[in-house]
């Protein structure tokens, strides 16, 4: 009798496992030759992170995508009008998975990639999209080694050095800060790059730092505010994920910590709103976009995500619109002028193409410099109003 | 000078005493399921980690519940608040039966070994299982934009800002263990239960249901690690389908460290864990207090508390491998 169940359980395994083999050909099969005849397709990947660390921005950034390819589906390539099919891969915001989730939008015959957000996971995934010869768009991935010393890689948002002035520059002249203290998280790209690029700029300022790091994991903030608060800072500064951001909020409120919290684009969420909300914290953050930046834009988003529950739950449960949304509709349209361009589906055609493509959208003028970055210099700064739960447009800054 | 060292010290040192009261009730579990079981019950910081979420499921199930009953928002939201704790404590408790149940017992004669695969297949399944749920998303405890009430207010000691749980924390941890370790000394079923812990197969033939003892201490383990989930996330007030590893995991080394099997070793072995943990985090600070270092004021030392806890594992394992409180291994021929 066991002998028969283990048998029949094996046998039940293998055709489990055989039948997750037969999915996959499926979805690479519909390429661009295996369409049903009269429908011409073309293949944008997306590769953002549905879970982990980053999993609340990276829903963020593909509603904006998803919204873009809601509002133009097609695109006109010579005569002939192509549906946008677009293929999404969860790289669950960590390394390791990033190859693997790059991997299967490539097998998936994606014609361009857009993402991710969240650095590390870009850095990642590079080397991958770089050897199959497929161009990739970051969206808010903010590292200079993103796009450094390679030809497939661009981006469209502005990077840390610039970014980390700006808030060091935010520090001294609002707050008239002269010790800042630093917290970013081991190993995270975003962070710890940003980190170093606001000490940079603060140092240069005349100001002086104390940079503390943490762990994959560690959800106990209290000591490290403590630390902060005994000697004396006048700023902390947390570029981290929104998971983290809400342990430091809460723990910041219950520690009492009077003096400003600054971060960089990554805070600009809803998920930083809810955790204020209510709570004596200050919060500023450098984004790419105001709300109210782009009124059609941002009515159009909002009604769209108030019509579907899920798009909803993945906007963090209100209609905030979030800069990052705002990037992936901006990115959705670089990729599809990018096709225009190139006047064919060929990934190789259209990453040739891309470095000349420039595109005017919500969040701006979008046009790529020699690396592959945007030229961008402005930042928007924003403030949690703690009372009403929205945030409070500051001021547009420059590295001057 | 020493006044101020006090002050600077002491917000570490009460946060680390709330810390070790969280880890020392997950490391109960731990150590009671070894003692009886000779298992390592990989499941146990994932079933902590599912107390979290049903308490912020419930929550959000219960509070529109009581106000179309007709109460106003605020009071509805503490009324569910409590239901949702009784809540926790059942599904958590009914939870970790299960898994002894589907998981445990069928492999009760098999090689240690294969049990403990399946706990960590368990453990697995249950993190899985928690991302497909929550969409991988932290998820605010007990409910978006809330605090739990009375728990969570603040209360200044000296010059330190904390929550009251902070404080609550190690008198319902030290109370909890008494309550425990009277029920092991003094009642039948803590009888039987050493019975069992000694010698399987002879309690067994005294007439000790064995199953039934083993079904207590993992309701015992579970429950525990339901009221831990309650002290713990109204700290950190965010769920995510991996809260339970890395408090799983320095629970069980705090286990180790007291000695395994020994529910004394294991609380006093979390609370040196916690505390330990937290000065680590706060060693900079504290030495460039005491003018120890007199400019460059990082050495980097909380990068390392994780690190700490492991090494410590690996120096008990090497120097002392029954623990602070282990029992002596005799091996019988």
């Amino acid at each position: 009798m066991k002998k028969i169940l283990a048998i029949v359980l094996a046998a039940l395994m293998v055709f489990a496992l055989a039948a997750c083999g037969e999915v996959k050909p499926d979805v690479s099969d519909g390429g661009n030759e295996g369409q049903p005849a009269g429908e011409k397709v073309v293949k944008i990947g997306v590769f953002e992170p549905a879970s982990g660390d980053n999993g609340a921005g990276g829903k963020q950034e593909t509603l904006g995508i998803q919204y873009a390819n809601e509002k133009t589906p097609t695109v006109k390539i010579g005569e002939d009008e192509y549906k946008v099919e677009v293929i999404y891969a969860d790289n669950g915001s960590s390394n390791d998975k990033a190859p693997t989730a790059a991997q299967s939008l490539i097998s998936a015959g994606c014609s361009i990639i857009l993402g991710s957000y969240g650095s590390g996971v870009s850095i990642a995934a590079s080397d991958t999209f770089k050897d199959s010869g497929v161009a990739a768009i970051g969206v808010t991935c903010t590292n200079p080694q993103v796009t450094e010393g390679n030809s497939h890689y661009f981006r469209i948002c502005f990077l840390d050095p610039f970014q980390g002035t700006v808030l060091a520059n935010l520090a001294s002249s609002e707050f008239k800060a002269s010790k800042a203290y630093i917290l970013t998280k081991l190993g995270d790209d975003y962070s710890t790059g940003l980190g170093y690029n606001f000490k940079q700029a603060f140092e240069a300022l005349g100001g002086t730092v104390v940079e503390e790091s943490f762990q994959e994991g560690n959800a106990d903030f209290t000591a490290f505010l403590n630390t902060a608060k005994s000697q004396e800072c006048d700023v902390i500064f947390a570029p981290t994920s929104t998971e983290a951001a809400q342990l430091i909020i809460e723990q910041s409120a219950t520690q009492g910590i009077s003096v400003p919290l600054l971060a960089g684009d990554t805070w600009d969420s809803n998920v930083i709103l809810n955790a204020a909300k209510g709570k004596d914290v200050k919060i500023y953050v450098t984004t790419f976009y105001q709300e109210g930046g782009n009124a059609d834009f941002d009515n159009g988003f909002k009604d769209w995500i108030n019509a579907d529950a899920t798009h909803l739950s993945n906007n963090g449960g209100d209609d905030t619109v979030a800069a990052v949304s705002a990037m992936g509709y901006d990115a959705y349209y670089v990729a599809l002028e990018a096709i225009k361009a190139a006047g064919s589906t060929d990934k190789g055609a259209i990453k040739d193409i891309l470095g000349s493509v420039s595109y005017t959208g919500v969040t701006g003028e979008i046009k790529f410099d020699e690396t592959g970055d945007a030229i961008r210099d402005t930042a928007y700064v924003k403030t949690a109003n703690t009372e009403t739960g929205a945030w409070d447009f500051v001021r547009e800054q420059g590295v001057n | 000078m020493i006044g101020k060292l006090f002050s600077t010290c002491l917000p570490y040192i009460l946060s680390g005493i709330s810390v070790g009261g969280q880890y020392a009730l997950i490391a109960i579990g731990y150590t009671m399921v070894y003692g009886i079981l000779r298992l390592i019950n990989f499941a146990h910081g994932d079933i902590f980690m599912v107390a979290g979420l049903i308490m912020v499921y419930s929550n959000v199930a219960l509070t529109p519940l009581f106000m179309n009953m007709g109460l106003s928002a605020g009071s509805a939201f503490i009324v569910s608040i409590i239901s949702s704790v009784v809540i926790v404590l059942v599904l958590t408790v009914i939870l970790g039966l299960t898994i002894e149940k589907a998981a445990y017992r069928p492999l009760r004669n098999a090689p240690r070994m294969s049990v403990m695969i399946s706990a960590i297949g368990v453990s697995y399944l249950i993190q899985n299982a928690a991302i497909y749920i929550t969409g991988g998303l932290a998820k605010p405890y007990p409910a978006s934009g809330a605090a739990m009430p009375w728990l969570s207010d603040q209360i200044t000691i000296g010059s330190t800002s904390i929550k009251r749980v902070t404080v609550i924390t190690p008198i319902l941890t030290i109370l909890l263990v008494v309550a425990l370790v009277l029920l092991i000394k003094k009642t039948k079923i803590g009888m039987a239960m050493r019975a069992v812990s000694k010698d399987f197969r002879t309690s067994r033939l005294m007439g000790i249901e064995v199953n039934n003892v083993i079904s207590v201490t993992f309701f015992i383990g579970s429950f525990l690690a339901a009221v831990g989930s309650l002290l713990y996330f109204t700290n950190y007030a965010s769920v995510t389908p991996t809260s339970g590893a890395m408090p799983g995991l320095k629970a069980f080394v705090a286990a180790v460290f007291g000695g395994i099997g020994s529910v004394p070793g294991a609380v006093v072995g979390a609370f040196i864990i916690g505390i330990c943990e937290n000065i680590l985090k706060g060693l900079d600070n504290i030495l460039s207090t005491a003018g120890v270092f007199k400019d460059g004021f990082t050495f980097g030392f909380a990068t390392f508390s994780d690190a700490f806890t492991f090494i410590l594992l690996i120096v008990i394992l090497c120097v002392k491998p029954t623990g602070l409180f282990g029992e002596k291994n005799t091996d019988k021929v």
